[in-house]
């Protein structure tokens, strides 16, 4: 910090300041390389094959926008936008709240913390195919477990994964059986909540709504944005559950009944590596690319919300 | 007048008390239940595993096994040669912390100690490809590696680690510039290059945050589906995720068999958690922390 002050001459600060750059570029470089070998390089690349008639075997044919245009007429690829879509809007904020909750009610220092810890984070690390194939067990609709609840019940059995109504909510309820590491990520935020502004603020008449409202809510503020970010990022690129939940012997089936579970990211692979339409899928990699980069986008123009604590006055 | 105000409080405050025991109990309540429903697939998927192939089909279904069929995890494991499957995934696995570990070690340390001009620069662009999809370099990468003829080997699904990972960059970041940087300094004037310091000085002071990293790698790497889906070819080279879906496809009404492999690629990651929670559960909240 005091080099300035430190009378060198300019060729000796000169020397010191591209040692250090040079060091500093040879500890980085792994990063460095993987940035243009596995991420820019391909970027381009992909974008220039967005524009061509390609499957692998013969060159690349410049097709102009052609890829773009037979997209917008893709009633296969408007409907996996709309599923993606649906799981964006309806199954990321039923994910994020009810991780919330959870969270919330493991914060209430009830007994048994990390047996509850343990229970609600294993589904999120066991195997995705795994933890899929089981639930197709589950959602069976002759035999499965969820249609013996409902016939204990007296209710009448649900297609969970056969009726085109009823699997995207089965998708989200398997989506939150897997998804208990944003609970755990919730609770060490809750747990950092400074007990003394909450007991200051209860001796003040707060009752648990402001408590939550005006001091607990802000103080984990940035870290639910960065769940949501990460979450809303992956959520436009669902792919191994919906694949082992849909597809059958030769790939059969992938996409479920109707194209109900049919998501961007799925359509994309058969696209590439099923037709070999690697143009094709390019140009859907693309505007996946400028969907996902828009939709960060929104998320940090509205992140007002987000109270980051020493940086406001 | 004074006093009615201290009777006043005293009784909001016992009224105050007696509404937390009741939330407590709510909340315990609720909890129990939602475990229930969380730790319940676990044991549906043991109670299928064993049963026989008549048993599985009974519905209503039978919540408890009447005669545990245990040769069901044999008769799984020959189905598909689950130990080669096995075997494939922790080769796999093996590589990829080796190359995760190593890179991220140096680059972190790069954007963490050493102050070169443009750094943060640098590190910004570096940590917002974090938010590209994978899918836009997915085929680029795949005619790459054709060429290279590295499709149908596991080339393509270890070599990458070898070139950094972002997220693990980030977080080893994050550990590293806690360090007091006059250990740094001590050592710098004993004449220790950056190389040294890092080995000799960051590296035993790092070793929760590396364990996390290989840990969160491991996991990673065992789950994987898509990149083992795209590149291995060779029913030889498949990983039991791989394995696991085309048992699936193959033997699609063999739940019990199912299940029992199921299970046991469920064990060695349950087995780990255990012997692992603190590393994990620290690491967890590690990564939810803003920098």
């Amino acid at each position: 910090m005091t080099v300035e002050k430190i009378p060198i001459r300019r060729a000796q600060f000169d020397q010191v300041q591209r040692r250090t750059l040079l060091t500093g570029l040879l500890f980085i470089s792994p990063a460095i390389l993987g940035f243009f070998i596995f991420t820019l390089f391909p970027i381009v690349q992909s974008f220039y094959f967005s524009f061509t008639d390609y499957n692998i075997l013969q060159s690349p044919l410049w097709i102009g926008v052609q890829n773009y245009k037979n997209l917008l007429k893709d009633e296969i690829f408007l409907l996996s936008i709309r599923n993606t879509l649906y799981m964006v809007l309806i199954g990321l904020p039923i994910h994020i709240l009810f991780d919330l909750f959870v969270a919330f009610l493991l914060n209430t220092k009830v007994r048994g913390l990390s047996i509850f810890r343990t229970i609600f984070y294993l589904p999120s690390i066991t195997p995705v195919v795994a933890g899929a194939v089981l639930w197709l067990w589950i959602f069976n609709g002759k035999v499965g477990l969820l249609n013996a609840l409902l016939n204990w019940f007296n209710l009448p059995p649900v297609g969970w994964l056969t009726d085109p109504n009823w699997t995207k909510p089965a998708f989200i309820l398997m989506g939150l059986w897997g998804g208990g590491q944003t609970i755990l990520i919730y609770l060490a935020g809750l747990q950092d909540v400074s007990t003394e502004l909450l007991e200051a603020a209860e001796l003040d008449g707060a009752g648990i709504w402001a408590k939550t409202w005006s001091i607990t809510l802000p103080t984990i503020s940035p870290v639910i944005f960065y769940t949501l970010v990460l979450n809303l990022i992956g959520y436009f690129q669902i792919f191994t559950e919906a694949w082992v939940l849909t597809a059958g012997r030769d790939n059969a089936g992938v996409g479920g009944p109707g194209n109900s579970l049919m998501f961007y990211a799925m359509y994309l692979y058969q696209n590439a590596f099923q037709f070999f339409k690697m143009g094709y899928a390019s140009a859907e990699a693309w505007i996946l690319l400028v969907i996902v980069l828009l939709a960060t986008l929104v998320l940090f123009r509205t992140s007002g919300w987000v109270y980051y604590r020493g940086e406001q006055g | 007048m004074a006093n009615q105000v201290m009777n006043m409080q005293q009784g909001y405050r016992i009224g105050r008390q007696r509404q937390e025991q009741i939330n407590r109990t709510i909340s315990y309540i609720i909890l129990a239940i939602l475990g229930i429903m969380y730790v319940f697939p676990f044991y549906w998927t043991l109670v299928t595993s064993l049963k026989t192939d008549v048993q599985v089909f009974i519905f209503p279904p039978q919540l408890y096994p009447p005669t545990p069929q245990w040769a069901n995890y044999i008769e799984a494991t020959h189905y598909i040669p689950f130990w080669l499957y096995m075997w494939n995934t922790l080769v796999i696995c093996t590589f990829t912390i080796i190359g995760t570990v190593l890179s991220c070690t140096l680059v972190a340390y790069g954007f963490a100690r050493i102050n070169f001009i443009g750094r943060e620069v640098v590190f910004m662009i570096y940590l917002s490809t974090i938010m590209l999809p994978g899918q836009v370099t997915m085929i680029p990468l795949y005619i790459f590696y054709r060429k290279l003829g590295w499709v149908g080997t596991i080339a393509p699904l270890v070599v990458p680690a070898f070139f950094g990972n972002v997220a693990y960059v980030f977080l080893l970041r994050q550990f590293f510039k806690t360090i007091p940087q006059e250990l740094s300094d001590a050592a710098r004037i004993d004449g220790a290059g950056e190389f040294g310091i890092l080995w000799s000085i960051m590296l035993p002071l790092c070793k929760p945050a590396l364990a996390t990293i290989a840990l969160f790698t491991f996991m990673g790497a065992y789950r994987d589906f898509l990149g083992p889906l795209i590149y291995l070819s060779n029913q030889q080279q498949w990983t039991l995720s791989l394995g696991l879906q085309m048992f699936k496809n193959m033997y699609g009404a063999q739940w019990q068999l199912m299940m029992a492999a199921s299970a046991l690629m469920m064990i060695p990651m349950i087995v780990l958690y255990f012997l692992t929670q603190k590393t994990l559960v620290q690491g967890i909240a590690l990564t939810g922390i803003k920098g």
